[in-house]
């Protein structure tokens, strides 16, 4: 079944690529988990911050240079992030799981809806960072463009910068009391609200962050979102929801299933096997495939 | 008496229909009548979509699937021409017992397609026969699980519409024929069969009606309330919640795949807009708004909201309009509109004001 002769190099591309995807996946995931973590509510509007975080900063770009309008890009993502947890979730006293689905699709519907009305249709991009889209470096003989290595850096650097602030930190730590027991928290005078609006806070930075590095390759525009979302609530279930580490090693796998899928089924197919995966997943291991299912048996699916 | 009760709304509504008729006929409006048609199929949708969700409480966000699926099987079966395979077996033995259909197309070639009666029976069954496919395991999730699996579907029929030559990429399937229901009574978008179709619409919609009230008062209706209030529950007292979940899944996809048959009949096309996600998610939005567990809200909301954006009344903002109406009405009234006691509303929302301060010192 092989309709591409698959050279060393070819397969190293293919690695490559679903390297780049992969970890763009996980953060998503890792954006889900932050906030499942804390609320357990599933973020339906998770996508649209790495819309935001990239759209934003190829505006900003026509203003300053573009490591100021990435970081500008950013905190606006985070501040809208913290807007949303405050306008629309933080007042709710235990909402129900169904009315909380239905007010994130909502809040993604608008978020996408005002980008379409402030930014257009049109398919943009940040520069390239470093060179342009012909610049590449060789690795094991293939060629590589050195925003792939971008987006594997500093996605792994947000990984392990978010693992060390998690164990390491005094608000990081605070953060898991909540999600382990937000009451025993609150009573050790954590302030469970705000801990909740940090966590938007970040998950919104860390997709941003994500928006922004994969612009120059994947493009942005204002319907990226959904898109997105699906892929990394896929990863998220595939390493067990609420398990970060997990979600890097599922998001690779997917992200190199998916870029050595296109040599076997036509391109326009590539979107529903993420899809069939997800549903396969839900079926037969809700619990993903590192969670354990003695742990999944005290959860509600 | 009490099914006199239950009657007296569809009555109410028979009237409304046969005034609207009139009044548009007399008031030279009758170019409402398409709206009001299309409205109409569209609440076939809702109304099974709330009864799976309000009564049943299982959110889906993939009912542009079933309506996509019914659309495009009939439309793709009674557009494109089986004349190049007519020597194969199973066409010659299917033109035999009458199923197939010689026409000419808008050229005068000749084209050989199944009968409309026949390609809306294996649209809608097939609809049904996935439905009870995916409804076992999908069911067995629960809330964010279940949204995200539905929701996956959805996507996944949508892929495959925009992806397969079959059912034309992104350009749809266009010039679908009409479909005669009966001698006389045909579902088309033809100018003058405009009042015509109107009826069939809402003879659909009331026939639905009818049949979802008789059902949610039955022994299912019983077990499905029982399901949306405590599952665990329902089970421990006997009642196979699997099975009714699965149930009225299934019945909610056929109305679906129903509604998405006849629009495109009376569209004479349909599109992958039809698939998409915000499709199933404006359905959802209808029935929130409705009230989740009442049927009457829900076709309400369902012809109001429908003919607004159809009217164009939204412009470019119509997906906003429908993201709004969700976040709003999922904060201020999680029990929809037509639930709302103004009054009580205000007083909390007061009660609520004043508590604000006193919550924020205690940081």
């Amino acid at each position: 079944m092989q309709y591409l002769r698959m050279t060393p190099e070819l397969f190293i591309q293919y690695l490559f690529a679903g390297i780049t995807y992969g970890i763009i996946y996980a953060i998503v995931a890792i954006g889900f988990n932050i906030i499942y973590n804390t609320t357990g509510i599933i973020n339906f509007a998770q996508g649209e911050f790495v819309m935001l975080g990239g759209m934003t900063a190829i505006t900003m770009t026509a203003f300053m240079p573009m490591p100021l309008a990435i970081a500008v890009a950013v905190l606006i993502t985070m501040v809208i992030g913290a807007l949303i947890e405050m306008v629309f979730i933080r007042w709710l006293e235990s909402p129900s799981v169904l009315r909380m689905i239905i007010i994130t699709i909502g809040i993604s519907i608008l978020a996408r809806e005002a980008a379409l009305h402030t930014w257009g249709e049109s398919v943009r991009a940040l520069p390239y960072f470093i060179g342009n889209e012909v610049t590449s470096v060789t690795i094991l003989g293939a060629k590589i463009s050195p925003q792939v290595l971008w987006v594997i850096g500093v996605c792994s650097l947000m990984v392990a910068g978010l693992s060390l602030f998690f164990k390491f930190t005094s608000l990081g730590r605070e953060m898991r009391a909540c999600a382990a027991n937000r009451r025993a928290a609150t009573l050790c005078g954590i302030n469970a609200k705000n801990m909740v609006t940090l966590s938007f806070v970040l998950s919104a930075g860390i997709g941003a962050v994500a928006g922004c590095v994969m612009s120059p390759i994947t493009y942005s525009d204002y319907e990226m979102g959904p898109n997105l979302a699906i892929k990394g609530f896929t990863v998220a279930i595939l390493g067990g929801l609420g398990n970060s580490l997990a979600a890097v090693a599922a998001g690779l796998l997917l992200g190199i299933i998916e870029a050595f899928s296109v040599s076997v089924l036509p391109l326009a197919f590539q979107d529903a096997i993420a899809t069939s995966i997800l549903l396969l997943i839900l079926f037969v291991r809700p619990h993903g495939l590192f969670g354990s299912s003695e742990a999944a048996g005290l959860k509600e699916f | 008496m009490d099914l006199w009760k239950r009657y007296i709304p569809v009555l109410f509504l028979l009237a409304l229909v046969v005034a609207v008729q009139l009044i548009t006929h007399f008031t030279e409006t009758s170019y409402y009548l398409t709206q009001l048609t299309m409205s109409a199929y569209y609440s076939v949708v809702v109304i099974g979509l709330c009864v799976l969700m309000g009564y049943g409480g299982q959110i889906s966000l993939g009912h542009a699937g079933f309506f996509a699926i019914g659309g495009y099987l009939a439309g793709a079966l009674t557009t494109h021409s089986l004349l190049p395979i007519k020597s194969h077996g199973l066409v010659a033995f299917l033109h035999k017992i009458g199923l197939l259909v010689a026409s000419k197309d808008l050229y005068g070639g000749d084209l050989l397609t199944v009968e409309p009666w026949a390609a809306c029976i294996v649209a809608v069954f097939t609809a049904g026969i996935i439905a009870l496919a995916i409804g076992g395991p999908v069911l067995k999730l629960k809330g964010h699980y279940l949204a995200m699996a539905t929701l996956g579907f959805g996507i996944i029929i949508f892929r495959i519409a925009l992806a397969s030559a079959y059912f034309g990429e992104a350009d749809g399937i266009s010039g679908v024929p009409s479909f005669k229901l009966l001698p006389g009574l045909e579902v088309s978008g033809s100018f003058g069969a405009r009042v015509l179709n109107y009826y069939i619409a809402w003879m659909v919609v009331i026939m639905g009606i009818i049949l979802l009230l008789n059902l949610i008062h039955s022994r299912v209706g019983r077990a499905l309330r029982s399901i949306h209030g405590a599952e665990e529950a329902a089970n421990a007292m006997g009642v196979n919640t699997a099975r009714y979940k699965l149930y009225i899944f299934v019945l909610s996809a056929v109305f679906a795949a129903l509604a998405g048959v006849l629009v495109t009949h009376y569209n004479g096309g349909i599109g992958p807009s039809e698939a998409g996600v915000m499709k199933s998610v404006r359905y959802v939005a209808i029935v929130a708004v409705g009230g989740m567990a009442n049927l009457w809200g829900a076709l309400i909301m369902g012809i109001v909201l429908n003919f607004l954006s159809l009217r164009g009344v939204f412009g470019s903002y119509d997906d906003a309009v429908f993201g709004v109406i969700l976040i709003v009405i999922m904060l201020f009234a999680p029990e929809g509109i037509l639930n709302i006691n103004p009054w009580q509303r205000l007083k909390s929302l007061f009660s609520l004001l004043a508590a604000k301060p006193g919550e924020n010192t205690t940081e």
